[in-house]
C-alpha cells in the first residue's frame, strides 16, 4: 500500500459562506494517493457543502483546493476532466439510458470524438467507440453488471444502481473518487459488498474519499477519518483515534455544544418515543 | 382466446358470437357493393350497385379486416399468426372500425342530403350489417387481465407478456418489410389523394382502428422487432417508397402536399434533435426555417431581392442558408442556453417572434432595406440542375413528373441527409451526452460533460437542418413572406405545429416527427370544414393523446418504458433486498 504520502487532493483553509451563514470554516484536508479517507459528521455539519467545493459545484469563498498540485477549476466538468469523479447522495443515474450507455457517458472526458467525426463515421470514430465500449464492459464486469448491459438504469434494483453509479464515475478514469453516502438505504449484505468494492477500487490505484453515516462501514474502510461539526474540522486521524475522541461522541450524542444541530437531533430522536405529539422544542426534556 | 370463464357484455353463447362476427364482417364487406343513396350529390357516387365507390371502399376494407381477424380467431391454419396475443381486442377494434366508417357514411348521407329518405335500401343493409360484428365482438367472453379491470377497457387492452417469436429467416423478414412498405405507401397515398373531407374522415377512422387493432394483436410489436433486426434495409425501403410516391400521382397538387409534408417533416426532425434528444424546449424554432428561406431568397437571383444581381447555384444557396441559420442558432443559443426548462422555452418563444417582427420591418422605412417587409421576396426563380429545370414537367419512363414532384424528389434527398445526420449524431458520444443532459444535467456535468457547449451544438445543428429545409421551401413556394414564421397559426409550419408534430409523432424517433408532420399537415388541408376551429380540434386531440399515449404515436423505447411501467419485456424478474427508504441509515450512528 502506498501510504507514502503523495497528496492527491489538498484543501487549504477552505471556507464557504452563503450570505451570513458559514457552512464550512477554514478546513484543511488532504487525501493521499492510494488512501481511503472517511468524512463524517452530524447532519448539517457541512459535509456535502465541502464536497461540492471539491467538485467545482461551489467555488470556495476563501482558500484553495488543489488536485495533484494544480488548483481545481471552478467548473464541475473541468474537475472531472482533471481527475476527480463523484457519485451522488441520492442516486443520479441517467434513468432512461441503458446500463452500458450510462458508463459510456462516464467516458466522455476521456474520449474526444465530436459531432463531425460522428457524422462522417471515419475509422477513427469506430475505433474510439469500440475502445470505449470495451473499457465500459470491463468496468461492468468489475461491478458484476455485465449481463445487464442493455437494461435501462431505472429498472435496476437499488443496490445495483449504486454500483452502476460508481462504475460510471470510474469510467472517467479518476485519480480520486468521491463517494457521497454510498451505502445509504442499503441492507447489511449490500453494505458489505460495497465495502469490498471500495477496497477493490483502492487497489486499482484510485484514492477514495467517502461521506458516510454508517459508522461501522466508515471505520472498517478508512485509513483516516475526518470529523466535520458545524463546518469545522473537529478531529482527524485513524479510526481508533476518532472513535475514542470524546468530542466526536459528544457531537453525535449531543451533550455539551450550545445549539449544536447534532445535539438537538439526537436528543429529539430519544424524546420522540416519550412525547410523540406536540413540542418541536429541543429543550423540552 | 385465453381465460374464458366470464361472460361478455352482451349475453350470447361463444359460437354464436364468433359466427356473428364472421358473418357480420362478410356482410359488411358485401354491403359495399350495394347502392347506398339515390343521388350522386353525395361525393364519391355511392349510387351504383355492383362495385363500391368512395367511402364504400373503406367499408369494404374494414369488413374484410373484420372477416380476416374473425377467421384468425377460429384458429384457421395460416391465419393464426395474425393475433399473436390470442386476445379479443383486435376483433372488437376492427368491428368498431367497420361500424364507425359505415355509420359515419350513412349518417353524413342523411345529414348532408337532408333526411333518412335519401338512403337507398343498400344503405340500411350496410348499417345493419356493420352493427352485427360489433354485437358479436361484445358478446365475446370478457377477458380479465390484471392490468385492465374496467369492462370496456378489458375489451381494448393489449395483454402483457406476448411470447416473442423465433426470428424468421432474413429473406422472409425482408419480404415482410417490403410488403409492409408497399401497403404503407398505398395507405399513405390514398390518404393524400382523398378528394373530399368525408372520405378523409372515413379513411382516418379505418386507419386508426386498423392500426389500433394490429397494436393490440401484438402485430406492431412483432413488426418493430423485425425492423430492429433489419434497420438499414427498412431505411432503404422507406426511401424507395418515398421516391416512388410522385410516380403514383397524376395530379401535381398532391405532389405539392407531399413536398410540403417533407419540408415540415424535415424541420420537425431537426427540432427533434433539440427537443427529443437534448431536451431543450424551443418554442421559436420556425425562425430558423425562415432564416434559411430568406437567405435562399436573397441569393436566388429574384429581381425583388435586395441583392438581385446575386444568383447562387442551389448547392451554394443551400450552404449559405444553412450557414446563416447556424450563425443565428449560435447567436440565439449562446445567451439563452444558460437558462433551464421553462425559462428557455419563454426566451426562445421571444426570439422566434423577434425574427418575424424584424423581417416584417426590414423594409427600408422602419429599418434597413433587406427583406422587403410584409411584401416579402416574390418571384423566386426555379432551380436548375445541369440544365434540368425543376420548374418544368418532365416525362420519366412514361410517368409525368410535374414541378412539385421535382421538388419533392429534391426534398427526399434533403430529408435523407437530415435522417442520416440525426441517426449518426444520436448514436455517438455527442448524442449520448445530449440524452444525459436531458436526463439529469447536474449528473451529466459531474461526468465531465460541458453542458453549455453540448447544448449549443444541439441547438446549432437543429438550426442548420431547419435552414437547409428552408432553402428548398423558398423555391417551392415562389416567394417568402414573414407571416408563416410565427409561433402559432392554423396552418403549418409554425413553431407550435412543429413541436406538436414532434410530440405527437414520438420524441426521439426518426419516423415519429415525420409521421406527426404528415398528420398535422394533412388534417387542416383535408378537413376544410374545420376551418378556424382546427386549432381547437388540435388542442383537444393533443390533450387526449397526452392522456392516453404520452410517448407519441411511434414510441421511442426509452419513452415507452418511462411512461408505462408495466409490460416491459427486458425487466428482470429478480427482486433483491432493496427498497428501504434512504433515511434509515441517515439518522443512525
Amino acid at each position: 500500500m502506498s501510504t507514502m504520502t503523495t497528496p492527491v487532493l489538498e484543501a487549504r483553509n477552505v471556507t464557504m459562506r452563503f450570505g451570513g451563514l458559514t457552512a464550512v470554516r477554514s478546513v484543511d484536508f488532504t487525501v493521499n494517493a492510494g488512501e481511503i479517507v472517511g468524512l463524517i459528521g452530524p447532519n448539517g455539519a457541512g459535509k456535502t457543502t465541502f464536497f461540492n467545493c471539491l467538485t467545482g459545484l461551489y467555488v470556495p469563498t476563501e482558500g484553495t483546493v488543489t488536485y495533484q498540485g494544480t488548483v481545481l477549476p471552478p467548473k464541475p466538468h473541468l474537475v472531472t476532466k482533471a481527475g476527480i469523479a463523484r457519485t451522488f447522495q441520492n442516486i443520479r443515474l441517467f434513468a432512461n439510458m441503458t446500463v452500458l450507455e450510462n458508463v459510456l457517458v462516464g467516458r466522455h472526458t476521456r474520449t474526444k470524438e465530436g459531432l463531425w467525426s460522428a457524422l462522417l463515421r471515419g475509422p477513427g470514430f469506430k475505433k474510439a467507440e469500440k475502445a470505449s465500449e470495451e473499457r465500459a464492459m470491463e468496468l461492468l464486469e468489475f461491478i458484476g453488471l455485465e449481463a445487464k448491459r442493455d437494461h435501462l438504469a431505472r429498472n435496476l434494483p437499488y443496490g445495483e444502481q449504486r454500483k452502476l453509479e460508481i462504475a460510471r464515475a470510474l469510467a472517467s478514469e479518476p485519480g480520486l473518487l468521491l463517494l457521497d453516502e454510498p451505502t445509504a438505504g442499503m441492507n447489511p449484505q449490500e453494505t458489505r459488498a460495497t465495502e469490498e468494492l471500495v477496497f477493490a477500487i483502492r487497489d486499482m490505484g484510485v484514492a477514495v474519499l467517502l461521506i458516510e453515516h454508517d459508522m461501522r462501514f466508515v471505520f472498517n474502510l478508512s485509513d483516516r477519518v475526518a470529523v466535520l461539526v458545524q463546518g469545522e474540522k473537529l478531529v482527524e486521524g485513524t479510526s481508533e483515534v476518532v472513535q475514542a475522541d470524546e468530542r466526536v461522541i459528544a457531537a453525535y450524542l449531543g451533550e455539551p455544544f450550545d445549539g449544536d444541530p447534532g445535539a438537538t437531533e439526537a436528543a429529539g430522536a430519544d424524546a420522540a418515543d416519550a412525547q410523540s405529539t406536540t413540542s418541536t422544542k429541543g429543550e423540552g426534556q | 382466446m385465453t381465460d374464458t370463464t366470464t361472460r361478455g357484455l352482451i349475453p350470447l353463447p361463444l359460437p354464436a358470437a364468433r359466427a356473428l362476427l364472421l358473418a357480420g364482417g362478410i356482410a359488411t364487406a358485401a354491403s359495399a357493393f350495394l347502392a347506398w343513396t339515390w343521388t350522386s350529390e353525395f361525393p364519391g357516387d355511392l349510387t351504383i350497385s355492383g362495385y363500391p365507390g368512395g367511402l364504400q371502399w373503406l367499408t369494404f376494407i374494414a369488413g374484410l379486416l373484420t372477416t380476416v381477424f374473425a377467421l384468425a380467431a377460429y384458429d384457421i391454419r395460416g391465419l393464426r399468426g395474425l393475433i399473436p396475443a390470442r386476445n379479443n381486442a383486435p376483433l372488437v377494434l376492427t368491428a368498431l372500425g367497420g361500424f364507425g366508417v359505415t355509420w359515419y357514411t350513412v349518417v353524413s348521407i342523411a345529414a348532408e342530403l337532408g333526411g333518412l329518405a335519401n338512403l337507398e335500401p343498400g344503405g340500411w343493409v350496410a348499417a345493419i350489417a356493420s352493427l352485427l360484428p360489433v354485437i358479436g365482438a361484445f358478446a365475446l367472453p370478457e377477458p380479465r387481465t390484471a392490468s385492465a379491470k374496467g369492462n370496456l377497457k378489458a375489451y381494448l387492452a393489449k395483454p402483457d407478456g406476448i411470447p416473442a417469436p423465433a426470428p424468421l429467416s432474413p429473406w422472409v423478414e425482408r419480404a415482410i418489410i417490403t410488403v409492409a412498405t408497399i401497403v404503407g405507401l398505398a395507405v399513405f397515398t390514398y390518404g393524400i389523394d382523398t378528394e373530399y373531407g368525408e372520405l378523409f374522415v372515413g379513411y382516418l377512422i379505418v386507419v386508426v382502428f386498423a392500426v389500433w387493432a394490429m397494436h393490440t394483436a401484438g402485430l406492431n410489436d412483432r413488426f418493430s422487432r423485425i425492423v430492429a433486426r433489419n434497420r438499414s434495409f427498412t431505411l432503404a425501403m422507406g426511401f424507395a417508397a418515398a421516391i416512388a410516391f410522385p410516380f403514383t400521382q397524376t395530379n401535381d397538387h398532391y405532389a405539392n402536399i407531399g413536398v410540403n409534408i417533407l419540408i415540415f417533416g424535415t424541420v420537425a426532425l431537426g427540432l427533434n434533435i433539440v427537443v427529443g434528444l437534448a431536451g431543450l424546449l424551443d418554442l421559436g424554432y420556425v425562425a430558423f426555417l425562415g432564416v434559411g428561406a430568406y437567405t435562399a431568397a436573397l441569393v436566388s437571383g429574384s429581381e425583388f431581392s435586395r441583392f438581385s444581381g446575386v444568383h447562387f447555384p442551389f448547392w451554394a444557396a443551400a450552404l449559405t442558408g444553412a450557414a446563416a441559420s447556424l450563425v443565428f442558432g449560435v447567436l440565439i443559443g449562446a445567451p439563452t442556453l444558460r437558462l433551464r426548462g421553462d425559462y428557455l422555452a419563454i426566451v426562445t418563444l421571444g426570439f422566434g417572434e423577434i425574427f418575424r417582427i424584424a423581417v416584417n420591418n426590414l423594409d427600408g422605412d422602419s429599418g434597413p432595406d433587406l427583406t422587403n417587409g410584409p411584401n416579402g421576396i416574390p418571384a423566386i426563380p426555379d432551380l436548375k440542375f445541369f440544365g434540368f429545370n425543376l420548374g418544368d414537367a418532365h416525362d420519366i419512363a412514361g410517368f409525368t413528373l410535374g414541378r412539385f414532384a421535382n421538388y419533392y424528389l429534391l426534398m427526399v434527398l434533403i430529408m435523407a441527409i437530415v435522417v442520416l445526420v440525426y441517426t449518426r449524431a444520436a448514436d455517438s458520444r455527442i448524442g449520448r451526452s445530449w440524452i444525459a443532459i436531458r436526463e439529469d444535467e447536474t449528473a451529466a456535468t459531474a461526468m465531465g460533460i460541458n453542458g453549455f457547449r453540448v447544448k449549443l451544438i444541439a441547438f446549432a445543428l437543429g438550426a442548420t437542418l431547419a435552414g437547409l429545409a428552408g432553402t428548398v421551401s423558398a423555391h417551392v413556394t415562389y416567394s417568402v413572406v414573414p407571416t408563416p414564421y410565427q409561433f402559432a397559426g392554423s396552418t403549418p409550419p409554425n413553431s407550435a405545429f412543429l413541436l406538436a408534430a414532434v410530440v405527437l409523432g414520438g420524441m426521439g424517433t426518426v419516423a415519429g416527427p415525420i409521421l406527426g408532420a404528415a398528420l398535422l399537415y394533412l388534417l387542416p388541408e383535408k378537413l376544410v370544414f374545420l376551418q378556424d376551429k382546427s386549432l381547437l380540434a388540435f388542442g383537444i386531440a393533443l390533450i387526449l393523446l397526452m392522456r392516453f399515449r404520452p410517448e407519441g404515436i411511434i414510441a421511442n423505447r426509452r419513452r415507452q418504458l418511462e411512461f408505462h411501467e408495466t409490460g416491459q419485456l427486458d425487466v428482470p424478474e429478480t427482486t433483491t433486498l432493496t427498497g428501504e427508504p434512504a433515511a434509515v441509515t441517515k439518522a443512525g450512528a
